[in-house]
């Protein structure tokens, strides 16, 4: 998992999500390039982050753009963040002997019965343990520094623009620590 | 030891690969091809295990090829980095895996773009301004972080890589004597005399 190295860090609000990652692309100590993306769109309001081995993060966000692509079709709607949670974990637990290197972060806002949208954050690890966190979810080489940040900086009920502010110093601390993370960042609000 | 770098320009990708192949510590050849020319404006050079680099390099040759005959039209850059990349994701989880490490330069003739590709053994693909492979690239990364311009003219660019190719005959220990350089532009793929 420190190969390529790499964080992402999910985070609720009042009525929007925020998901961010850095943009390091390395092998072990030498960087690569500092436009690797991580985090790739589901539908308009579902984000998913891939830190870990980039080739699985490649690999994988391929399947999921196959398996979310086949569940429209048949579905006839969008997938909803929830549903989508369960279908990484099965996806990883299928190679639970031969894992992905990959450990997955998930933001969106899921469709209340009222019709309106309430925000939705899941992480989970290589062969798909789902964590259904209330406020934040963290994964990468730079994790356990983005928990300390996060526990830190967090708090209920912040508005879009707090949050991205929030979200982005947490991660910005964070990856400085941490020698496989940084060379750029990119947050995604919802 | 082996050393391919690429970087890309004005309307153009610039690869260089070193000429040398190895067997312990005797030189056995001194004048190989390590870029092989996909299609009329794709280039890879690759580097690896001994055997495993031209076994993969030309399956995916031949693939790239039939892909044109079939639909009479050849592969865009993108997708051909894709296709390779899969390819040797796919490798990596089987009972043998190619260790070949890929730089794949191309010329997209529908958009007027240049392309390079940096792509490792396990199936890593990202798309580059410059890149290297090999401990060359421990020397060459840093002189084309400061030195590389996307703009620049293709004069301009051989004398960036003449910079590289210099920084490492002077400080790798088993640095190479010759390297064949070819560039790829709207115009095709040639080779050029450094």
């Amino acid at each position: 998992m420190q190969y390529n190295g790499g964080s992402v860090i999910a985070m609720v609000g009042k009525d929007c999500v925020a998901i961010a990652s850095d943009l390091r692309l390395g092998v072990q100590s030498l960087s690569i390039s500092s436009n690797f993306e991580k985090i790739f769109p589901v539908t308009d309001r579902l984000y998913i982050g891939l830190p870990g081995l980039a080739s699985d993060v490649t690999t994988l966000r391929e399947q999921f753009r196959y398996r979310v692509n086949m569940y429209t079709i048949k579905e006839e709607r969008e997938i909803e963040p929830q549903a989508f949670a369960q279908l990484v974990s099965s996806t990883l637990y299928e190679k639970r002997f031969g894992p992905y290197f990959i450990e997955p972060v998930i933001a969106g806002m899921q469709k209340t019965p009222s019709g309106s949208y309430a925000p939705f954050i899941a992480a989970t690890d290589l062969i798909g343990c789902l964590n259904f966190a209330k406020d934040f979810v963290v994964a990468g080489t730079a994790s356990e520094k983005l928990f300390g940040v996060a526990e830190g900086l967090w708090e209920p009920d912040l508005e879009a623009e707090d949050l991205f502010e929030t979200i982005s110093q947490t991660l910005l601390n964070a990856v400085d620590r941490d020698a496989f993370s940084g060379w750029g960042a990119i947050v995604h609000v919802m | 030891m082996e050393v391919s770098f690429a970087m890309t320009g004005k309307g153009y990708v610039l690869l260089a690969a070193d000429t040398t192949a190895v067997h312990s510590i005797i030189k056995v050849k001194t004048d190989v091809d390590k870029i092989k020319e996909l299609s009329p404006h794709l280039l890879m050079a690759y580097s690896g295990e001994p055997g495993d680099t031209v076994q993969f390099a030309e399956y995916v040759e031949r693939n790239i090829r039939l892909y044109q005959i079939r639909h009479t039209y050849p592969l865009r850059p993108p997708s051909a980095a894709s296709w390779i990349r899969r390819s040797l994701a796919e490798s990596l989880r089987s009972r043998n895996p190619y260790s070949v490490n890929l730089l794949l330069g191309g010329y997209d003739t529908s958009t007027y773009t240049p392309h390079l590709y940096w792509m490792d053994y396990l199936g890593t693909l990202v798309e580059v301004p410059f890149a290297a492979h090999g401990y060359g690239s421990y020397f060459a990364l840093s002189l084309l972080d400061r030195y590389h311009d996307p703009e620049a003219t293709v004069e301009e660019g051989l004398a960036v890589l003449r910079r590289c190719l210099d920084e490492v005959s002077k400080r790798l220990v088993v640095s190479p004597g010759k390297y064949k350089v070819k560039i790829v532009d709207k115009d095709g793929i040639r080779e050029v005399e450094l």
